[in-house]
This record gives C-alpha cells, sequence and structure tokens, in this order.
C-alpha cells in the first residue's frame, strides 16, 4: 500500500473538503513513512556500526588508533594491520583450526543426524518412539551443563588439543536429528516402496531417495551446524590449551590484552574471521533465516 | 498393550529380526555419541557435584552435599547469580520489545527492506567473542569512539568496562545488540503467518491502527512471542562469551556471572566437583524456567 505513495500531489479544487481530507491523510500517511524510514536507516546504522568501526580501525595506521580523541574516519588508509596480522598472531593456522573444526563438524554430525532421523522418521522398529522421545529430551539440556566431565573424559581419552577432541563429541546433535526427522515425515512414502519393490535395500533408499529429496533441509542444517561451531568460543576454550590448536574466536580472545593490544592488528583479525560467514550469510540468506525460524513457526 | 508385544513376539521371523536389525544400525553411530558425549556427562556431572574431584590425580572422594552447603554460603556465587538474573532482567524485556518494534517496521514493505533486515541480522552471524573484542575496543575508556561519546554526552559514566556500577549495563547492552537480530527474524516469520483477512475485516469494521495492533497482533503473535521469550531467557542465563572478552568477569566480580563463575572453578582452579554443583543448580533453574513456561503460559494451544 504504502509502496503507492506519490511524492507530487494531484491538484485539489478549493472548497472540495472531502478531497482537503483525503490530502491530508495522504500526507499523514507519507510523513508517517518518512519517519520510519528514517528510523529504521539509523537503528540499522546503529546495529552496523561496531563492525564499519572495526573496518575502519583495521585500515588505519596503529598511531592513529591511540590518537584522542578518538576520529571515525582514517587519515591514511593502510593494509599493514592485514599483512601483520599473519606474523604477529599465528592467524593462518587459526584460520586452518577453525575450518577443520567446523567443516568436519558440518559433515559429520550431517551424516549421522540424518541417518538417525530417517531409522526415525521412516523405518519401523521396537523402540524407535522411546529412542526419540529421548533425543527430544536432550534438547532441553544446556551444553554448559556437561561440560565438566566432558573435558574430563577428552582429557582421559588423551584428546586434549587435538582435532578429534573437538569434533567427536559434536558428531551427532539432538536438534539435527529433530530437524531433519521432521522433513522426512513429510515425504511420501510411496517412493521408498516402489525402490523396495526392485530390491533397494534401506540404506540404498535413504541414500538415492530420501537424501537428494531433502537438499534444502540439508542446506539448511549444514548452514546451522557451520556458523555455530564457527563461532562457538567455549568449547573450543576449553578443549585447546595450546595456541597450535586454538580456533578463531578462542585464539583473537586470548591474543587479545596478553601478546596484543594494537586494536587495529586486532580488528583487522576480527574483520577476516568474521568475513567467511557474512560473505556466507549474503550468499544464503535464505537458508540462515529458515535455520533460525525452524521450529519457532508453525506452518 | 501386552496382546501387541505378544503379537509381536510371535512374528520375530527372519525379515522381522532384519528390520530391527537395520533400525538400530541405522542409529547407533548417533545414539554412541549422545550417549557417551552428552547422557555420560550429564549423570557424571550429578555425581561429581556430591564429590571432591581431584582432577590431576583423576580420584574423587565422597562429601555429600557439601559442594552445595558450600555454594549456598558462597558470596560469590550469590553474587554471579545476582548478576545472572540482573542481565536477564535486562537483556530480555528490552530485548524483546526493540525485536518486536524491529520485526513491526520490517514488516513494512520499506524500499531496501532485506539490506535492513541483513543489518539487524548481521550480529546474529557473528562470532560473539570476536565481536566483543570490536565492544571491548569501543568502550575502552582511553581511545575507544564510546566512552568518548559518552564523555561528551555528560554521561554518568564514560569509562563503562572500569565501573563496577556500569560495566554490566555495558554488557547488557551488548547482549541486546547482539540478539536482536534473531529475535526479530522469529518474530517475523510470526507476523508473516498472521492472514491478512483479519486485518481487512478489522480496517471494514473501523479499526484503527491501535486496535489492530492490540486485538490482532499481538493475540496472534502470542505462541512466537513466547518462544522467543523462553528462549531469550534460557540463553541469557547461559551468558559467557562477551563477558569473559570484555571484562573476565570484572571489576571485582561485578560481571561474574553462573557460567563464567563455573568456568573459573572448573578450569582455572580445577575444583571441578564444586563447578559440577554450579552446573546443576543453573540446570534446575533451566528446567523449572522450562517447567514454568509449558505449564502456566501453554505457548502450544493458541493456534
Amino acid at each position: 500500500m504504502s509502496t503507492k505513495m506519490r511524492v507530487a500531489q494531484p491538484a485539489v479544487s478549493p472548497g472540495s473538503t472531502a478531497s482537503h481530507a483525503r490530502t491530508r491523510a495522504r500526507k499523514r500517511r507519507l510523513v508517517g513513512h518518512i519517519l520510519l524510514y528514517l528510523g529504521v536507516a539509523i537503528a540499522s546504522l546503529v546495529m552496523i556500526f561496531p563492525f564499519i568501526w572495526m573496518l575502519l580501525t583495521s585500515l588505519k595506521p596503529e598511531s592513529e588508533v591511540v590518537r584522542y580523541p578518538p576520529q571515525i574516519w582514517p587519515h591514511v588508509w593502510t593494509l599493514v594491520s592485514y599483512a601483520n596480522i599473519w606474523s604477529r598472531v599465528p592467524f593462518a593456522r587459526f584460520f586452518l583450526n577453525t575450518v577443520i573444526f567446523a567443516g568436519g563438524v558440518t559433515c559429520i554430525s550431517l551424516f549421522l543426524d540424518s541417518l538417525t532421523a530417517y531409522a526415525v522418521a521412516r523405518l519401523r522398529f521396537p523402540g524407535r518412539d522411546a529412542i526419540f522421545l529421548g533425543i527430544l529430551a536432550l534438547l532441553m539440556v544446556p551444553f554448559q551443563v556437561t561440560l565438566v566431565p566432558l573435558f574430563n573424559l577428552i582429557f582421559q581419552f588423551g584428546w586434549l588439543n587435538t582435532y578429534a577432541g573437538l569434533i567427536v563429541p559434536r558428531a551427532t546433535n539432538a536438534f539435527g536429528i529433530f530437524m531433519l526427522r521432521q522433513f522426512f515425515i513429510t515425504v511420501p512414502t510411496e517412493l521408498d516402496e516402489a525402490a523396495r519393490m526392485d530390491g533397494a535395500n534401506e540404506f540404498t533408499i535413504y541414500w538415492r531417495i530420501i537424501l537428494p529429496l531433502s537438499k534444502s533441509a540439508l542446506a539448511t542444517l549444514a548452514v546451522f551446524h557451520f556458523m555455530y561451531n564457527w563461532n562457538d568460543f567455549l568449547w573450543p576454550l576449553i578443549i585447546t590449551t595450546s595456541t597450535d590448536m586454538e580456533t578463531l574466536p578462542a585464539g583473537l580472545a586470548l591474543f587479545m590484552g596478553q601478546h596484543v593490544i594494537e586494536y587495529s592488528l586486532l580488528c583487522a583479525g576480527a574483520a577476516l574471521a568474521l568475513a567467511p560467514l557474512i560473505i556466507a550469510f549474503f550468499a544464503a540468506q535464505r537458508y540462515f533465516v529458515q535455520g533460525i525460524t525452524l521450529g519457532a513457526v508453525k506452518e | 498393550m501386552s496382546t501387541m508385544i505378544g503379537a509381536r513376539r510371535r512374528r520375530l521371523s527372519g525379515p522381522h529380526i532384519r528390520r530391527i536389525l537395520v533400525g538400530y544400525l541405522f542409529i547407533l553411530p548417533s545414539l554412541s555419541v549422545l550417549a557417551l558425549f552428552v547422557v555420560w556427562p550429564i549423570i557424571q556431572t550429578i555425581w561429581m557435584s556430591f564429590n571432591n574431584v581431584d582432577f590431576l590425580n583423576q580420584s574423587s572422594a565422597w562429601v555429600g552435599a557439601d559442594n552445595y552447603r558450600q555454594l549456598a554460603s558462597d558470596s560469590r556465587f550469590w553474587n554471579a547469580l545476582r548478576n545472572t538474573a540482573f542481565y536477564t532482567l535486562g537483556v530480555v524485556p528490552i530485548g524483546l520489545a526493540l525485536s518486536l518494534l524491529a520485526a513491526l517496521a520490517l514488516a513494512e514493505p520499506l524500499r531496501g527492506r532485506s539490506l535492513f533486515r541483513a543489518a539487524f541480522f548481521l550480529p546474529v552471524v557473528s562470532s560473539f567473542a570476536v565481536v566483543a573484542i570490536v565492544w571491548q575496543f569501543l568502550l575502552n575508556q582511553d581511545i575507544g569512539i564510546l566512552a568518548y561519546w559518552s564523555r561528551i554526552l555528560g554521561l554518568p559514566s564514560a569509562a563503562w568496562l572500569n565501573s563496577t556500577v556500569w560495566a554490566l549495563p555495558a554488557v547488557i547492552i551488548v547482549g541486546i545488540w547482539k540478539g536482536l537480530g534473531f529475535n526479530m527474524v522469529i518474530l517475523l516469520a510470526g507476523l508473516m503467518g498472521i492472514s491478512d483477512t483479519y486485518y481487512e475485516a478489522a480496517s471494514i469494521d473501523g479499526a484503527g491502527a491501535f486496535t489492530r495492533f492490540f486485538q490482532i497482533t499481538l493475540p496472534m503473535l502470542r505462541p512466537t512471542a513466547l518462544f522467543v521469550l523462553v528462549m531469550a531467557i534460557i540463553g541469557s542465563f547461559q551468558v559467557f562469551d562477551q563477558v569473559y572478552v570484555m571484562t573476565r568477569g570484572g571489576p571485582l566480580f561485578s560481571t561474574e556471572t553462573i557460567v563464567t563463575y563455573m568456568y573459573h572453578q572448573g578450569f582455572e582452579l580445577y575444583q571441578m566437583g564444586y563447578a559440577s554443583a554450579i552446573a546443576v543448580v543453573l540446570f534446575v533453574i533451566l528446567l523449572v524456567v522450562t517447567f514454568f513456561q509449558l505449564r502456566f503460559l501453554r505457548y502450544n494451544d493458541v493456534d
């Protein structure tokens, strides 16, 4: 409705009160619209201000960063922080660790989640519903509650500071199972029955029929797993104690204050750490939002 | 029930056993991971909370309810609990009100709407620990621009993170900023789900925008809003990342929360029994919140 607003008002014949009132109402709507637009624009600017500040700081020389009073806009533009971050902080190593951790969890968890989701959605065997309910109950347990014994367990396995220690405990996920199960039960059963007639076994049906039909659900879950683990802080913080095994969030946060106090360097690191997900977000905005609204709003 | 089991038992033929085997084969990998890395640690947490755990020697001694008794008289724990409650009381109501406002505004057909939505959503996809570094800088009393502007505006404190009074509000502001887009997107999906026919009918009846909001939008949004509310409460009781990065619980424990205190006891002092007791208390609090939600708010029966 408001997209049809026009700035130029049609000429109003004097004396016609009805059209006067209409003009006034339209004017008021226009003013409301402009105010709304202004409000939204300012609020958006506030929301992205920390990112702008981060980006502009990363492009300043350090001498300018510590100058008082602080300035938003750089006088001198430089990429020196982006060049130095690799040597001052083991940034490439952090990046690689994060890719292996987030990527590894995403691939393995997607496979195991979908296997279980397939079984509880489409196979019939005794105990199935009880197991599914049990998995649902695990959704209510906050991760922090398991943290202390989990750390102890990883220590006993000798898995501290290893990729296995980071990835294996996350190899499956109750939310992922639940989400995929909700999707799998909507796929019509005629297809598997036809395949079963042709002698296909359950794994073939899962792999060749159900998974290809569930690409959008799998992509949504993949984005969700990847984002969650890429950004995770507490888990890598605890499982990794050597700098070599740190992921980006934990590594950068630990370097702040302890070894590096140059903010332009830290901002360059932060920008490089955030960039992959922000780019991914713009590329796959739909899946991000789907992943987050899933389960919250009933269809 | 028993006859069904009996009937099943009689049919334990070759293909039937095969079907059971196949089913369990599919769920076996996930179940072992969940059993070992989720269920077992939950049991262990409860067990450890009644023990004095010596992490280095990997031994433990039963101490009964001593850890809980000690917690009850630990003023630092009560301080953490109070800070967490204060954080929740700040983040949840203000955060949800702003999220609703943002959702309502961005449900309007504005030009460039998807860009604005993306701006609100940007903090959600960012790593909290990484953006907390930037926030720490913004609020730095010597060179941070927000601290500088606070001084110019004559706000009570420019040294946000160095003040025992203003550090927690600063953490709350960052928490609101981070969660806004998440709540907004869910509320937006809820708003989109409200059928236009209600609004059209109300317009014909001559209802104004105000009436439409309170008579249609809010009641119809109730299930979504309650979901967001519960998620927000649960999330804010688990607050850790930005506190650890921005203040480490300081100054003088003024921003210490339940999880940062648990982290301190468990992973800095290696008091794992005591840390487990803190974890159990957190779990109980969250169970009560969830129970309250299921029992009293009944967010499923409004459709």
